[in-house]
């Protein structure tokens, strides 16, 4: 029975996400839907491009829950990130308060009456009342849950995180002033990394991971139909497959998903109906994005087109 | 089912996939969500909890398949009951094997291995051999060597002694039967020990590597054979990263230090002396740059390979190495070694300078005068060889010049501290200039040295 149902609910994710625009493969739909029933985070790695920030904003679309973006940078820290005191608020509220202040104090005899009193006091300027909270602590006080996107944790420092740790496995947080807060609704988390350095073991075991990789070409089909509805098919099989064979080169940078979109986009304003050899050369700068990698391709412009226009006769 | 998966565990780990109390668990909870009816989804699953980067996916991955197409033990009864119906031979095992049996009537005497033989039925077969596996505990297999023991600790929990005993029987009562019967039997000999190499494969990798790892470590480099090299180069591929992870991540944060109470006084005179500006002392910390000059003289030529092959793959930690290789005369060789593979580079490189016999005094007066300013105060450089010069003038001198000029001077020696000093050996004379002497003959004593040197500059 429990099997059943899982393979009905992971189509369901599917075609869920299908519906806010992100073809998912079965992999991806697997990932979401493991994440939601053992409620853990998901780490999602892969070339530039392919989709991973993307299916953070299609899950909290497809639910229905707000999207809270973390932007992770070299030197991102706790105050940026998790909570900060309203500092500013914190000296005004003492400027208005000081005849108060006079008031509380005037009562006590002593130096040390007054420290007294004074200790209660000094605990009101740190309460919740002057928190500013950062992506990370709004996204555990959102009473629906919501979707956390901690986008590019490897361009982050390794202290950073340590401070997720906490967060990924027990979805709370710990203010040294005000205690433990926990999380409303558990938040669903997805990290994504480009690979720049190697995540920390203990980040990693927290968290179910996702490789992305480039699609299949009936996936990256549909992919580019969902999202150029304009396109014609053989028009889409053709970019697809030319792409395809674009990947098989030693480049610096290999044309991801979002390059293959924005292509369709091209072609379909410059209305072709088919690939052909001037109009690839024109355009190939929106596929590749270094000289050098242009260079190399050219040359194999023709070949590659035919190469693609052969695989739809069999496709 | 759950036996299977902490088998599956087992496998994982042997195949580098690390797999913690806490991953199993959580690849248990994913399981029990998913389900085993779907067998993408199933593996999609495990390679999500348990797998933790794009290498371990692939190797997961084949570690599935590889598991997933044996045949499991039968389902419908519990674990027990099956050890039960494979030890015991009187008791038949299943429905299937006694009814379609067939044939005359000494047939219906035979024991349960024997009809499930004669009636051909695959299945069975497998599913026998499988759980017999079981109870044979094949999951504990370690060395190659043990084939044989598993192989005839499973046939006999299949109740190989009956079938014996009922061939000798038959041979005198029905010889075309027991023909038939000898055949089945080989067959199911060799496929008893298909089994056993799979589980080997699956099951013994993890125990296999560490003890081949921990063999090479310490094993002499310079009296490695051939066939080993690459493996070598492998382990010293993964000693380099070691190193890399231990040495480039901390810099960052130590770079800070206490707060300049002068500076900071003084950037905040505007304000009186009120500290709304901070200045923080900045610790300076050198990479490492490195020197390294080789001996590639017969003897000592393989470890000062196996050296550079090191030193050369720690480029987020050390900012420049130069290296040099020197037997009669000395070249300097880091273009070479940056530009080529290693098998490349060494052959190109013992073509130019190696096989000479080694003489020291004149590499050092190579160096001195094309290469004396490579050296800076936080240069360390490194002599990789045995100093046995061939009766030459050793030119210490040089070396104390360089020992000047440098930060350290570190002097690995591939030869055993017995054998300083005797024969042709300078190894005293040159290491009252040294900072460091130490025997370097292994691979764990390189990753010790090469690791020291890293170490003092952080």
């Amino acid at each position: 029975m429990a099997d059943q149902k899982a393979s009905t609910s992971i189509e369901a994710v599917e075609s869920g996400l299908a519906a806010q625009g992100y073809i998912a493969s079965r992999q991806i739909a697997t990932a979401v839907y493991l994440s939601q029933q053992i409620e853990k985070p998901i780490l999602v790695e892969g070339p530039a491009g392919v989709g991973k920030t993307e299916l953070a904003k299609a899950i909290a679309a497809w639910r229905g829950k707000k999207m809270i973006r973390l932007q992770c940078y070299e030197g991102l820290d706790e105050a940026k990130a998790l909570y900060e005191w309203k500092y500013a608020k914190q000296l005004l509220y003492t400027q208005i308060l000081k005849d108060k202040l006079g008031e509380v104090l005037g009562g006590a005899q002593t130096l040390h009456a007054a420290l007294d009193q004074l200790h209660d006091f000094g605990d009101v300027f740190f309460s919740k009342e002057f928190v500013e909270p950062r992506p990370l602590l709004q996204a555990l006080e959102q009473p629906g849950g919501c979707v956390l996107l901690i986008d590019e944790i490897d361009k982050s420092d390794a202290e950073f995180e340590s401070l997720l740790l906490e967060i990924l496995s027990d979805f709370q947080v710990t203010i040294p002033e005000l205690g433990t807060v926990s999380a409303i609704t558990p938040p669903t988390v997805i990290l994504t990394s480009n690979s720049e350095r190697d995540l920390g073991d203990a980040l990693k075991r927290r968290c179910l991971h996702l490789h992305i990789g480039f699609p299949e070409q009936r996936l990256e089909e549909r992919i580019v139909e969902s999202r150029v509805p304009g396109i014609s098919q053989t028009l889409r099989r053709q970019m697809v497959g030319f792409i395809h064979e674009i990947r098989s080169l030693d480049l610096k940078k290999l044309p991801s998903v979002s390059e293959t979109i924005d292509w369709a986009r091209v072609l379909v304003l410059l209305q072709a109906s088919e690939l052909d050899t001037d109009i690839v050369k024109d355009t190939l700068n929106v596929l590749l994005k270094y000289e050098a990698d242009i260079e190399a391709a050219t040359p194999q412009v023709t070949t590659f087109i035919a190469k693609a226009a052969r695989s739809n006769v069999f496709g | 089912m759950r036996e299977n998966l902490h088998r599956f565990f087992r496998a994982a780990r042997g195949v580098g996939v690390h797999v913690s109390p806490a991953e199993s668990i959580d690849a248990m909870r994913a399981v029990s969500q998913v389900g085993f009816s779907d067998r993408a989804v199933l593996r999609d699953a495990l390679l999500l909890t348990l797998a933790k980067s794009q290498d371990e996916k692939l190797a997961l991955g084949d570690c599935f398949d590889l598991f997933f197409s044996q045949p499991e033990p039968r389902q419908e009864q519990p674990e027990s009951a099956d050890q039960d119906a494979s030890q015991d031979p009187d008791q038949a095992p299943s429905s299937g094997a006694a009814s379609d049996a067939g044939g005359g009537p000494q047939q219906q005497e035979l024991g349960p291995l024997a009809q499930m033989l004669l009636s051909q039925d695959r299945n069975a077969i497998a599913a026998a051999i499988a759980s017999a596996a079981g109870a044979a505990s094949l999951s504990d297999i370690r060395y190659s060597t043990q084939r044989g023991i598993f192989s005839s600790r499973i046939l006999d929990a299949m109740g190989l002694q009956r079938l014996r005993d009922e061939l000798d029987e038959l041979t005198a009562s029905n010889p075309a039967l027991a023909e038939r019967l000898r055949g089945a039997l080989d067959a199911l000999r060799e496929a008893v020990r298909d089994t056993v190499s799979q589980g080997l494969a699956l099951y013994a990798r993890e125990e296999a590597e560490n003890l081949r790892n921990d063999i090479l470590r310490n094993a002499p480099l310079a009296r490695i054979e051939r066939r080993q090299v690459a493996e070598m180069r492998a382990l010293i591929r993964q000693i380099a990263r070691r190193l890399r992870e231990r040495y480039s991540k901390p810099r960052k944060r130590q770079r800070r230090g206490h707060l300049d109470v002068r500076r900071t006084l003084r950037r905040n005179a505007a304000w009186g002396g009120v500290p709304f500006l901070t200045a923080w002392k900045r610790k300076h910390r050198d990479r490492p740059k490195i020197v390294a000059l080789c001996d590639v003289s017969g003897s000592v030529a393989q470890v000062s390979d196996f050296f550079l092959l090191l030193i050369h793959s720690l480029h987020e930690v050390v900012d420049d190495v130069h290296s040099f290789a020197f037997s009669s005369h000395l070249i300097e060789v880091s273009e070479i070694l940056e530009a080529k593979s290693p098998e490349e580079a060494m052959a190109e490189i013992m073509s130019k300078v190696g096989f000479g016999s080694s003489d020291y005094g004149s590499s050092l007066v190579d160096f001195e005068k094309e290469f004396m300013s490579t050296l800076t105060p936080q240069t360390t450089v490194i002599v990789l060889g045995d100093a046995r010069s061939n009766n030459l003038d050793p030119r210490a001198d040089i070396l104390r010049r360089i020992s000047e000029r440098s930060k350290r001077l570190v002097w690995l020696n591939p030869e055993g501290r017995l054998a300083w000093g005797f024969g042709d050996s300078e190894m005293p004379r040159y290491a009252t200039f040294c900072s460091v002497v130490r025997q370097c003959a292994t691979a764990q004593q390189l990753e010790r040295a090469v690791s020291d040197i890293v170490a003092t500059y952080q």
